[in-house]
């Protein structure tokens, strides 16, 4: 590991850390796409250059892909928009909310989700995109419906090593799922309570906030949703709770440990209407053996954190040990180079986090 | 018909550099279709300008001759030989 590569993608542009000391201390440069939403970010190591992606979404201009290939010294973005939804479904783009690099055995493809409800394919890199008819043709769709934040596929997981099984999570509508290829899709959400229908628990409808998947054991999910902390052993086919042990049940992020299996972080939020840490103490929780226990992690956290942490804000590099990193709608991000156990401060003061993704470059 | 558009400094990049495009269009042509002919010499101004639906995006405000668009017929709205035809970005943001 000589260079770590972290993205931190804000409300007004990306900014770029790196760290040549084994995590110890950052370099951080921006505002790379200045004014831009940044809701969306990739570091695709599966090339021999590594390829950063970036969703940006201009206030005035509109949604956009840029990729870099130097590590983020220059930007490209294609004439044509990159993703856009074809004439005959009478649809616009609102924002790309999650890049997705394909199986390591097809280099080239990268998935995004967008903002309304679909899924795009990219075949060149993440350059351009198509829509997955599939998904779009889903009969469920007409009943997906917006939260707060818009309706948008906000999670995207290609199997990692069966090319044609996929699984994507979508507020609200949940999870779903497709093993031949994507032109057909199942809903995946038997166990997940949506306490916000008089149906509780529905074939579809949830507030899934988001989903991760053991890369080693992609049989196993786990789930933060609009209250509810969940995993699966079944490739999302069944979820049980394993909120025990957690302050509370509602959060945004969900990331699985990337060696680890049965290794999981989350941020607890305290309630759907008080959506400020427990206490106001910033906490990040470790879940072991698959969530059946948590610990609490604080060192180096701050104790009076009015803030949260959004669903793409928090993410683990490729390194080992792994890093740990999160960042807030204050703008802090905080880094953790011995997995969860301390933290430091990496950059204050930036735009609302909206988004980090890290992993080892050089 | 002879129309003359006038662009924002930050668009210019998107149209060769050019502050101000000359373009030729038939007699009775709308703003839609002057939109059109952009997005054949420029595309990627024309995404900034329009979304997939051919729309005109929510914070960008085409003036003719000083009335935007909206207050006419949209895109719909005819335009006269001669007019100017001025892209400002509302004011939006926080």
């Amino acid at each position: 590991m000589s260079k770590v590569l972290l993205a931190i993608g804000t409300r007004k542009g990306l900014w770029l850390a790196s760290s040549a000391d084994g995590r110890a201390s950052w370099q951080v440069s921006g505002p790379h796409h200045p004014m831009n939403e940044v809701y969306a970010v990739a570091v695709d190591t599966r090339r021999d250059t590594p390829r950063l992606l970036a969703a940006v979404t201009s206030e005035h201009w509109g949604p956009s892909v840029a990729t870099s290939d130097d590590l983020g010294e220059t930007w490209s973005e294609p004439d044509h928009a990159p993703v856009a939804f074809p004439t005959d479904t009478g649809e616009a783009l609102g924002r790309v909310w999650q890049l997705t690099p394909g199986p390591a055995s097809l280099p080239d493809v990268v998935y995004a989700g967008v903002q309304p409800s679909a899924l795009f394919r990219s075949e060149d890199g993440g350059r351009t995109y198509e829509l997955a008819r599939g998904l779009w043709d889903h009969p469920h769709r007409p009943q997906w419906t917006p939260g707060f934040g818009g309706m948008a596929v906000h999670t995207v997981i290609p199997h990692p090593s069966d090319v044609d099984t996929i699984t994507v999570a979508m507020s609200t509508g949940g999870v779903y799922r497709t093993t031949d290829g994507g032109n057909s899709w199942r809903a995946s959400n038997s166990g997940i309570r949506a306490r916000f229908l008089p149906d509780e628990y529905p074939e579809f409808g949830q507030c899934v906030h988001k989903i991760a998947q053991h890369p080693s054991r992609p049989e196993v999910f786990y789930a933060q949703n609009h209250h509810g902390v969940y995993r699966s052993d079944d490739s999302a086919a069944t979820w049980t709770s394993i909120a025990d042990g957690l302050p509370s049940d509602f959060g945004f992020p969900m990331v699985a440990h990337p060696h680890r299996p049965g290794v999981v972080y989350n941020f607890p939020l305290t309630a759907d209407g008080m959506r400020f840490p427990p206490d106001a103490r910033c906490r990040v929780y470790r879940g072991e053996d698959g969530g059946r226990s948590w610990t609490e992690l604080s060192d180096g956290l701050p104790d009076e954190f009015h803030t949260a942490v959004m669903r793409d804000a928090m993410c683990c590099d490729d390194a080992s040990p792994a890093g740990v990193y999160f960042g807030s709608r204050s703008g802090e991000v905080y880094a953790s180079a011995n997995e969860g156990d301390s933290w430091r401060l990496v950059v204050s003061h930036l735009p609302d986090v909206l988004s980090v993704r890290a992993a080892v470059v050089a | 018909m002879h129309v003359t558009v006038l662009l924002p400094g930050v668009l210019r990049q998107h149209a060769g550099g050019s502050a101000k495009l000359d373009v030729e269009l038939a007699d009775g042509a709308t703003l839609g279709a002057l939109l059109d002919v952009l997005a054949a010499d420029h595309p990627a101004l024309d995404r900034r300008l329009r979304d997939e639906r051919r729309l005109p995006r929510r914070y960008v405000n085409v003036y003719l001759d000083g009335v935007e668009c909206r207050t006419l017929l949209g895109i719909d709205s005819p335009l006269a030989d001669g007019v100017e035809v001025q892209v400002i970005p509302s004011v939006a943001g926080g």
